[in-house]
C-alpha cells in the first residue's frame, strides 16, 4: 500500500512537472523568456503574456513549449539571434519576433534551430530580420503559418526567409515570406515538403533549391521575385500546382532548372514571366500539364538539356514560344496546345494535322540582334516566321510538336 | 460650332443610309465574336483583334477617306459656293466620316467583348486595343483625305499611292528597320530603333500593344535604354505623345490643302 501511494505520488509529480506551466509577463515575477526557460523542467509549457520583451540569444536546451498570448513582441535589439533551439521537440507558437542582428560574418536569425528534430515553429510574425527561420542539420520538424518580412532591398546584405541547411524531411507550409534575399532556400535538404506558401517580392529567388533531392513543392505562390525560382543540382523533385507569376528582368525566370534529373513539373501556372521555364543541363524532367500564359519566352532550353518531355501543356500567347541555342534537339515536345499554331485538323480528332515548330525565326533573330525585339508582333516578322515554318532553314528541324492540340486543354480542378 | 455639328450630323445620316459603315462594324462584331467563341481566352482574342486592327484599319481608313473625297466632289464643290467658312466645312466633313468609322470599329468589337465578359475581366487591355483602333482610324482617314485632295483629279494615282503608303507603313517599314539593325549590328542601336519605330503610326500602336501584352519579354533584353524606356511610364508617355502628334499632323495638312485649294 505504501509503495503504491509513493508510486502514485511520484507519478503525479512527474506528470505535474510535465505539464507545469510557467507564465511570463512583463510585470510578473518572471519577466524574461531566458529566465523562464532556465526555471522550466523538461517538457514544460511556458506561456508568454502580451507585451514587449527585449531579449536576444534566447537559448533553448530542453524540450519546452513556448506559447505567446496575443502576439507578445520579442525584440532582439539588433544583436545576435533571437531564439536558438538546441533541444528536440521544441514548440514556438504565436510570437512577433523582430530586429535580429546583422552581420557579414554570422547568419543571425529570428529562430535558429540546430541539430535537433521534431520542432514546431508556428503562427509567428517575424519582422525586420537578417535571416528568418534557420534550420541547420535538423530532422523532421514543422514550420507553418509564419509571416516573415524584411526591408533590405540589396541582394548582398539581406538574408533568407526560411533557410534549410542539411536537413531531412522538413515540412514547410502556409508561410508568407517577402522582402528577403531568398524566400525559401534549401541547401542539402532531403525530402522537403513545401506546401501552400506565399513567397513574393524577394530580392533574389522566391524558392531556391541547391543539392536538395527528393520531396515536393506544391500549391505555392511565387510572384514578383527578383529572379523567380531556381532548382539546381537536385534530383527527384516534384514541382506541382504552383503559381509562378510576374517575375521580370533580364535574368528573371518563372522557374530556372539547372542540372536537375528525374523531376516532375506539372499542374503549374506560369503567368507573365520574362522566361517561364529556363533549362540548363537538365535531364529526364517531365513538364506536363502546365499553363504557360503571356510570358516573354515560354521555354528557353539550352542544348545541354536532354530527354526532357513537354506534354499536354497550354502555351498561350507567349511573346515567343521556345528558344534554344543549337540546331539539334534532344528534347521531346508532344500533344501541347500552342495558341500560335496555324495548322488545321481535317480528321476532326482535335489534333492538328501538321506539326508545330515552336522555335520561330524571329527568336533566332533576337538571339543575334537583341534590338530587333522592338519588331515583336509586327506583320513583317509574322510573314518571315510563316515562311520559315513552311520551309525550315535556320530553325531546328527536329524541334517540333507532332501532335499539337487544336483546343486549349482544359484542366479539371 | 452649330454649323459644324450640322455638317457632322448630315454626314452621319447619309453614311448610315449607305449602310457601308454598319457592314464594317458587323464585320468586327462577327470577327470578335467568333474569335472569342473558338479562340479561347481574353488575352488571346484581344491580341488577334489588335493584329487585325494594326493591319486593316489603316487600309480601310485611307481608302475610305480618299473614296469620300472622290465620291462627294460635286457635293463639296456645291457647299463651297455657299458662304461657309472653309475650315468649318473641312472639320465637318472629316469628323463626319471619321467618327462613324471609328465608332463602327469600337462598337463592333466592344459588344462581343462585353457579352463574353472580357470588358470586365481585362478592361484596361480591351480599352487600349479599342482606343488604339479608334485613333488609327482617325489618323488614316485624315491621310486618305490628304491624298484625295492632293490627287483630286487623278483617281488612279490617288488609289495607287494609298496602297503603296499602306504597304510601306504596315509591312515594309519594319523590314527596313530589321535590315538596318542587321547592317549596323555592331553599333548600339537601342535608341535608334526606338526613334525610328516612333515615326510610323502603325509601329507606335504596335509598341503600345506590346507594352500591354509583352512587357515581360521586353524586360528580358539587357539594354539599358530599352529598360528605361519600356520599364517606366516613359514608354507609354512618349508613344502616346507621338500618337497625338500623328493625330494632329495629317488632319492639319489636310486642312491647309483644303484651305488653299482652287476647286
Amino acid at each position: 500500500m505504501k509503495t503504491l501511494i509513493i508510486t502514485i505520488f511520484l507519478f503525479l509529480t512527474l506528470v505535474s512537472a510535465n505539464f507545469a506551466q510557467i507564465v511570463v509577463s512583463a510585470d510578473g515575477p518572471i519577466s524574461s523568456l531566458s529566465e523562464a526557460i532556465e526555471l522550466a523542467d523538461h517538457g514544460a509549457h511556458i506561456v508568454v503574456e502580451s507585451g514587449t520583451y527585449r531579449e536576444s540569444q534566447i537559448l533553448i536546451t530542453k524540450k519546452v513549449t513556448l506559447t505567446g498570448v496575443d502576439l507578445p513582441v520579442i525584440d532582439g535589439n539588433q544583436s545576435g539571434n533571437i531564439f536558438v533551439v538546441r533541444a528536440d521537440s521544441v514548440v514556438i507558437d504565436g510570437f512577433k519576433i523582430q530586429n535580429t542582428g546583422r552581420s557579414y560574418i554570422r547568419d543571425y536569425a529570428a529562430v535558429l534551430i540546430e541539430g535537433v528534430s521534431d520542432f514546431e515553429i508556428k503562427h509567428n510574425q517575424i519582422d525586420n530580420v537578417f535571416f528568418g527561420i534557420y534550420l541547420a542539420e535538423t530532422k523532421r520538424g514543422l514550420v507553418t503559418n509564419n509571416t516573415i518580412h524584411s526591408y533590405d532591398l540589396r541582394e548582398a546584405s539581406s538574408g533568407n526567409g526560411i533557410y534549410l541547411w542539411s536537413v531531412e524531411d522538413p515540412v514547410i507550409t502556409h508561410n508568407t515570406v517577402s522582402g528577403m534575399r531568398d524566400g525559401i532556400y534549401l541547401e542539402f535538404a532531403t525530402n522537403a515538403q513545401i506546401y501552400d506558401n506565399i513567397s513574393n517580392h524577394n530580392n533574389r529567388y522566391g524558392l531556391h533549391y541547391m543539392f536538395s533531392n527528393g520531396g515536393r513543392y506544391d500549391r505555392n505562390q511565387l510572384r514578383q521575385n527578383g529572379a523567380g525560382v531556381a532548382v539546381m543540382y537536385s534530383d527527384d523533385v516534384d514541382m506541382t500546382n504552383n503559381r509562378f507569376e510576374h517575375n521580370w528582368g533580364s535574368s528573371a525566370y518563372g522557374l530556372l532548372i539547372k542540372d536537375i534529373r528525374n523531376s516532375t513539373i506539372s499542374g503549374n501556372r506560369f503567368y507573365r514571366n520574362t522566361v517561364a521555364i529556363y533549362s540548363e543541363g537538365s535531364t529526364n524532367v517531365d513538364i506536363h500539364g502546365n499553363d504557360i500564359e503571356l510570358n516573354g519566352w515560354a521555354v528557353n532550353i539550352k542544348s545541354n538539356s536532354a530527354r526532357n518531355r513537354f506534354t499536354d501543356n497550354n502555351f498561350i500567347e507567349n511573346s515567343l514560344d521556345v528558344r534554344t541555342d543549337s540546331p539539334r534537339n534532344n528534347n521531346f515536345f508532344d500533344g501541347n496546345y500552342w495558341s500560335h499554331y496555324e495548322g488545321y485538323d481535317l480528321e476532326g480528332d482535335g489534333i492538328g494535322d501538321v506539326p508545330y515548330r515552336p522555335v520561330s525565326l524571329f527568336s533566332m533573330i533576337i538571339e543575334r540582334q537583341p534590338e530587333s525585339l522592338i519588331l515583336l508582333r509586327s506583320m513583317f516578322i509574322r510573314l518571315l516566321d510563316s515562311a520559315e515554318r513552311i520551309m525550315p532553314v535556320l530553325t531546328p528541324k527536329t524541334l517540333m510538336d507532332e501532335n499539337p492540340k487544336m483546343q486549349r486543354i482544359s484542366r479539371i480542378l | 460650332m452649330k454649323l459644324l455639328t450640322h455638317i457632322v450630323k448630315n454626314e452621319w445620316k447619309s453614311l448610315l443610309r449607305g449602310k457601308w459603315v454598319i457592314g464594317y462594324g458587323l464585320i468586327f462584331l462577327l470577327l470578335t465574336d467568333s474569335l472569342l467563341r473558338f479562340g479561347g481566352g481574353g488575352a488571346e482574342t484581344l491580341l488577334s483583334i489588335s493584329n487585325v486592327m494594326l493591319l486593316f484599319i489603316p487600309l480601310v481608313g485611307m481608302i475610305y477617306g480618299i473614296l469620300y473625297i472622290y465620291q462627294s466632289k460635286e457635293f463639296v464643290e456645291l457647299l463651297l459656293t455657299q458662304p461657309i467658312n472653309r475650315r468649318v466645312l473641312y472639320w465637318g466633313l472629316y469628323l463626319g466620316i471619321a467618327t462613324p468609322l471609328m465608332s463602327a470599329f469600337i462598337i463592333g468589337a466592344a459588344l462581343p467583348l462585353a457579352w463574353h465578359n472580357i470588358l470586365l475581366l481585362d478592361g484596361s487591355s480591351a480599352a487600349l486595343v479599342l482606343g488604339l483602333g479608334g485613333i488609327l482610324t482617325l489618323i488614316f482617314v485624315a491621310l486618305g483625305f490628304v491624298l484625295g485632295l492632293f490627287f483630286y483629279d487623278d483617281r488612279i494615282k490617288g488609289f495607287g499611292f494609298t496602297i503603296v503608303i499602306w504597304l510601306f507603313l504596315a509591312i515594309l517599314y519594319d523590314g527596313l528597320i530589321l535590315l538596318m539593325v542587321f547592317a549596323f549590328g555592331n553599333y548600339p542601336l537601342d535608341r535608334f530603333v526606338i526613334i525610328v519605330s516612333m515615326l510610323n503610326p502603325i509601329d507606335l500602336a504596335r509598341i503600345l500593344v506590346m507594352l500591354e501584352f509583352d512587357i515581360s519579354a521586353l524586360m528580358g533584353y539587357t539594354g539599358a535604354v530599352f529598360n528605361r524606356f519600356f520599364g517606366s511610364n516613359l514608354g507609354i508617355l512618349v508613344s502616346g505623345g507621338m500618337l497625338a502628334i500623328w493625330l494632329a499632323l495629317p488632319s492639319w495638312i489636310g486642312l491647309r490643302v483644303f484651305n488653299k485649294k482652287d476647286f
